[in-house]
């Protein structure tokens, strides 16, 4: 069985699926996220899907659980670069992908990751100052 | 990366791997009877999902791809037969949604959406005979 390579840029794993999916690839993929996520402190997963030719329902489930899983360790995922002959296929299908963020390439799907850290950051330091006032007044 | 296309060819699903080649399969057939690339996508997918049926729950079988042609134009067509347990309600199998445990209950359903043609014969303890047909426009 092929493994797909997990890439670590800055604070974000690139996952680029370069191969066709069997179903063991597609669960080893997951659990190797798992682990490089828990490992890198890794703030982003991006997962290219511009090769990739179909998207079936479990192929297209394994998004949603990656999703899912990531967002347990603080992590957000986008989907990029999927194929209009897959988008429409999925849509009819009656895959929705639920809560799975997309972008239309890898250069969109990383400044939504660099959006959400930098929102991240900002909530971080107001609750600091929050901290700080608390302290003062008593 | 795809097998060269006969008239009409069969495939042994037993395993993970056999599903990536009814894939690669099917997509070669559908090349060769020029099928728009929206089409050859959406019969593709089709094809994984029922080719994984047949290896989940009908403990495996085959994959039977050849083209067909009517009057008016040429297709493919798919037959994936297995002898697994068979399916005791076959309505409420096609229901979106429903599942009998591991899936997100769109295999059938939704396959059955991807193509221009679906019949499935079942009988239960017997096996499972799905067949699919997608014309080119």
């Amino acid at each position: 069985m092929d493994r797909v390579p997990i890439l670590k840029i800055g604070d974000v794993l690139l996952v680029s699926i370069q191969l066709d999916l069997q179903d063991q690839t597609v669960l080893a993929l997951q659990e190797d996220l798992a682990e490089q996520i828990t490992r890198t402190g890794a703030h982003g997963v991006i997962i290219d899907i511009s090769a990739v030719e179909i998207v079936d329902s479990f192929i297209g489930r394994m998004f949603a659980t990656i999703a899912s899983m990531s967002r347990l360790f603080d992590a957000d995922t986008v989907v990029v670069g999927m194929r209009p002959a897959v988008a429409i296929t999925l849509v009819e299908l009656g895959l929705t992908l639920g809560n799975v963020r997309t972008a239309l390439d890898l250069e969109k799907g990383l400044s939504i990751l660099r959006r959400s850290a930098a929102d991240r950051l900002l909530s971080e330091e107001i609750e600091d100052s929050d901290d700080g006032t608390v302290r003062t007044e008593s | 990366m795809t097998a060269p296309a006969g008239e009409r060819d069969e495939l042994p699903i037993v395993g993970d791997d056999d599903v990536v080649k009814v894939r690669q399969l099917v997509r070669a057939f559908a090349l060769k009877a020029r099928l728009s690339l929206v089409d050859q996508t959406k019969l593709v997918t089709a094809a994984s999902e029922l080719a994984r049926n047949t290896l989940n729950y009908g403990g495996g079988g085959t994959a039977t791809i050849e083209q067909v042609s009517n009057v008016r134009r040429r297709g493919i067509r798919a037959v994936f037969v297995d002898e697994g347990p068979g399916i005791p309600d076959i309505d409420l199998a096609l229901t979106d949604g429903w599942t009998s445990g591991n899936g997100m209950g769109l295999g059938l359903s939704g396959a059955r959406r991807l193509v221009d043609e679906f019949e499935v014969e079942t009988e239960v303890g017997r096996g499972t005979t799905v067949s699919i047909v997608k014309w080119a426009r």
